[in-house]
C-alpha cells in the first residue's frame, strides 16, 4: 500500500471535523496513513486517532507554540523518511497555510481544495474547482509526491476502529515564523465552511440592521449554522470578509443553504452551487438565484425570515 | 527597502467558463482580463510599504506579454518598475513551476519584502505564496489582514476557523494578502501617463516542467429545476415540509 502522510488539526486535542474528513479521503483511496498531530492537547489527539481507522499516528512533541514553517519542516522530513507517496491536509485556514509549504519542500507540486481522491486507475486521481467551481478540473500528480487539501464537507470521516500504534518524536527548533496570540472567535461561533447550514443574506435586507433577521434564522437550527454574506453588503461593510461566500470570498457546500435577499450574482453563484439543497428568499421572481435554488420563496425578507425562524425553532425543539 | 508585488493575469470574475474541443484546457476566446482580485490588494500594500518605509516597488508576473496591461495599471498605483517572465504557455503552469520561477527571479532582483495576493481567481489553489517562500527559504504569512513592519521583523494578523491569529516574524518574508489589510487605490491621470512611458523588463522564465497533469475539465452539471413553493409567509409551512420529506436536510 502506498504511503501517505496527513497532517491533522485539533482544538486542544478534540480533531476537527474537517481533519477526520481528510482521513477519510485517504483511508477510502486505500492509503497507508501516518497520521501527524502537534500542539497542546496533542496527547489527547493521538488518543483519539489511534481507533479512527488509520495505521500509525506520530505525535510531534514540543511545538507548543505554533509555527507553519516548522511544521512544515518536520511533515515533510517525515514524508521524506518513510518513503511517503502521499501528503494531505485539510483545507482549513490552517491547512491551506501549511500543505504549500510542505509541497515546496518536497518539490512537488499542490491540489488545493480537492473534491474527491480515486485510486483506481493506479495512481492517485483528483477532482478540484477552478474558477470557484465554474469548472472542475481533474488532475494527476507528475510529482514525486501527491500532495493535497481536501475541501471540508466534500468527503466523509472514517467510521473508526483499529488500534494504531502512537510514536512521538521531537519538532525541530527552527522557525522563521510563529503565533504569539489566539483572539477567539465570540461565542465560539461556527465558520461559515464548516458549518452543515449556512444562511446567508444579501442587498435585499437593506439596512445593516437587518441582518440581525439572518442571525436569528441562524441561531434557530441551535447551534449547527454559520452566517454568511454576499459581496455587495461586506463591501458596505456590514459584514466581515470572513463571511463572504462566492469567488472573491469562501467556497461552501453545507447541507443546506438558505440566501436571504441575495439576487444572485454569478460570483456568489459560483461560491454556494454544491450546497446539497438550497433554499431562496427574495422579492423579485426573476431574481438569478431561483435558478440555482431547489425551493424559492418570492416575498419580502421582513415577513418571510421571522415566520421561517419561528417555524425551525419548532423542529428543533421537536427533535 | 525592496519590496516586489506578484500579480496575475486572470479571467474577469464575471467570465463564464466554456471548455475547448480537447477538454483539457479552457475557451479563453471570449475572456477578459484583469488583475486577480487579492493581487490588487498586495500592490497597494507594497506601495503603502514604500510610502511609510522608502524604497521601490517592482511589480513582478508570469504570464504573456499581454499581461504588460496588468502590470502597467499597477505601476500606474505608485510603483515604480515591472517585470514580466513572459511565457505563452502560462495557462499550463503550476503553482510549483511558477513558484520556482517567481523565486529565481526574485532572487536575482533581490528583495526585503514580497506580497502576492492570498489566491489568484482563476486556479484558486492558494500556493505560490508559501511554496515561493519555502523555495527562497523565507519567513512566510498567508491570508493576512494586519499588517506592521517594524525594520527587520514584523507582525501580521490573520482569520482563521478559530479566531484571528497574530504572527510574528522577521525579514525578508512573503506576505499573502486577505481583503480588509487595505483598500486598493484608483490611478491617477498622471500615473497612468507615466506607467505608459514606464520600459518592462521582459525575460523567459526558467524552465520548468509542470507537473499537474489535467486529465480532463468539465463545468459542473446544472443544478435541476428547482420549484417557487408560494410567496410570502404563508409558504414557510410548505417549505418546512419539502425540506424535511423531500430534501430531508431538517
Amino acid at each position: 500500500m502506498s504511503k501517505a502522510i496527513l497532517f491533522i488539526e485539533h482544538a486542544g486535542g478534540e480533531l476537527r471535523r474537517a481533519s477526520l474528513e481528510c482521513l477519510g479521503a485517504a483511508l477510502s483511496a486505500g492509503l497507508d496513513v501516518t497520521a501527524v498531530v502537534m500542539g497542546p492537547g496533542a496527547d489527547a489527539a493521538a488518543s483519539a486517532l489511534s481507533t479512527s481507522g488509520a495505521n500509525a499516528i506520530c505525535h510531534l512533541t514540543g511545538a507548543d507554540t505554533w509555527s507553519p514553517d516548522r511544521a512544515a519542516a518536520d511533515l515533510a522530513t517525515l514524508a521524506k523518511e518513510s518513503g511517503a507517496s502521499a501528503f494531505l491536509a485539510a483545507a482549513t485556514a490552517t491547512g491551506k497555510d501549511v500543505a504549500p509549504r510542505v509541497a515546496a519542500h518536497l518539490d512537488s507540486t499542490l491540489f488545493s481544495d480537492i473534491t474527491s481522491l480515486d485510486a483506481s486507475t493506479g495512481s492517485l486521481r483528483t477532482t478540484r474547482p477552478w474558477l470557484a467551481g465554474k469548472v472542475i478540473a481533474t488532475c494527476e500528480s507528475a510529482s514525486e509526491v501527491f500532495c493535497a487539501t481536501t475541501r471540508p464537507n466534500a468527503f466523509s470521516a472514517p467510521e473508526g476502529g483499529g488500534s494504531a500504534e502512537v510514536s512521538e518524536r521531537a519538532a525541530s527548533a527552527d522557525c522563521k515564523a510563529s503565533v504569539t496570540e489566539v483572539s477567539a472567535k465570540e461565542g465560539g461561533k461556527l465558520d461559515v465552511q464548516e458549518a452543515s447550514v449556512v444562511v446567508a443574506g444579501g442587498r435585499g435586507l437593506q439596512e445593516a440592521e437587518h441582518f440581525s433577521l439572518v442571525e436569528g434564522l441562524a441561531d434557530a437550527f441551535g447551534g449547527a449554522a454559520a452566517v454568511g454574506a454576499s459581496r455587495a453588503i461586506v463591501d458596505a461593510g456590514w459584514r466581515p470578509h470572513s463571511e463572504q461566500v462566492g469567488q472573491t470570498g469562501k467556497v461552501v457546500s453545507p447541507n443546506l443553504y438558505i440566501a436571504v435577499g441575495i439576487s444572485g450574482a454569478i460570483q456568489h453563484l459560483a461560491g454556494m452551487r454544491t450546497s446539497k439543497t438550497i433554499v431562496a428568499i427574495n422579492k423579485d421572481a426573476d431574481a438569478p438565484i431561483f435558478k440555482v435554488a431547489d425551493y424559492g420563496i418570492v416575498g419580502d425578507a421582513f415577513e418571510v425570515v421571522p415566520a421561517l425562524t419561528e417555524a425551525i425553532a419548532k423542529v428543533q425543539a421537536e427533535a | 527597502m525592496k519590496i516586489i508585488a506578484c500579480i496575475k493575469r486572470v479571467p474577469a470574475t464575471d467570465a463564464q467558463a466554456k471548455i475547448d474541443a480537447s477538454a483539457s484546457s479552457l475557451d479563453t476566446s471570449s475572456f477578459q482580463y484583469m488583475t486577480s482580485f487579492y493581487d490588487e490588494i498586495a500592490v497597494e500594500e507594497a506601495v503603502k510599504t514604500k510610502e511609510s518605509h522608502g524604497g521601490e516597488v517592482t511589480i513582478l508576473t508570469l504570464g504573456p506579454a499581454e499581461a504588460s496591461k496588468e502590470v502597467r495599471e499597477c505601476i500606474a498605483k505608485g510603483a515604480d518598475a515591472g517585470v514580466i517572465l513572459t511565457d505563452d504557455d502560462w495557462q499550463a503552469r503550476d503553482c510549483r513551476s511558477t513558484a520556482k520561477a517567481l523565486a529565481a527571479k526574485i532572487q536575482e532582483l533581490g528583495a526585503d519584502i514580497v506580497f502576492c495576493g492570498k489566491v489568484a481567481t482563476d486556479r484558486d489553489n492558494a500556493a505560490v505564496g508559501p511554496m515561493l517562500a519555502t523555495y527562497l527559504g523565507w519567513a512566510c504569512v498567508t491570508d493576512a489582514c494586519e499588517l506592521e513592519l517594524n525594520g527587520s521583523t514584523g507582525t501580521a494578523k490573520r482569520a482563521t476557523e478559530a479566531g484571528l491569529e497574530s504572527v510574528s516574524f522577521s525579514l525578508p518574508a512573503v506576505i499573502t494578502c486577505d481583503k480588509g489589510l487595505n483598500e486598493p487605490r484608483y490611478a491617477g491621470l498622471k500615473g497612468i501617463m507615466a506607467a505608459k512611458k514606464k520600459p518592462l523588463d521582459e525575460t523567459a522564465p526558467q524552465a520548468e516542467e509542470s507537473h499537474a497533469k489535467v486529465v480532463s475539465l468539465e463545468t459542473p452539471a446544472p443544478r435541476p429545476e428547482g420549484k417557487i413553493i408560494g410567496e410570502g409567509a404563508a409558504a414557510v409551512e410548505d417549505l418546512i415540509q419539502a425540506l424535511r420529506n423531500e430534501a430531508k436536510v431538517l
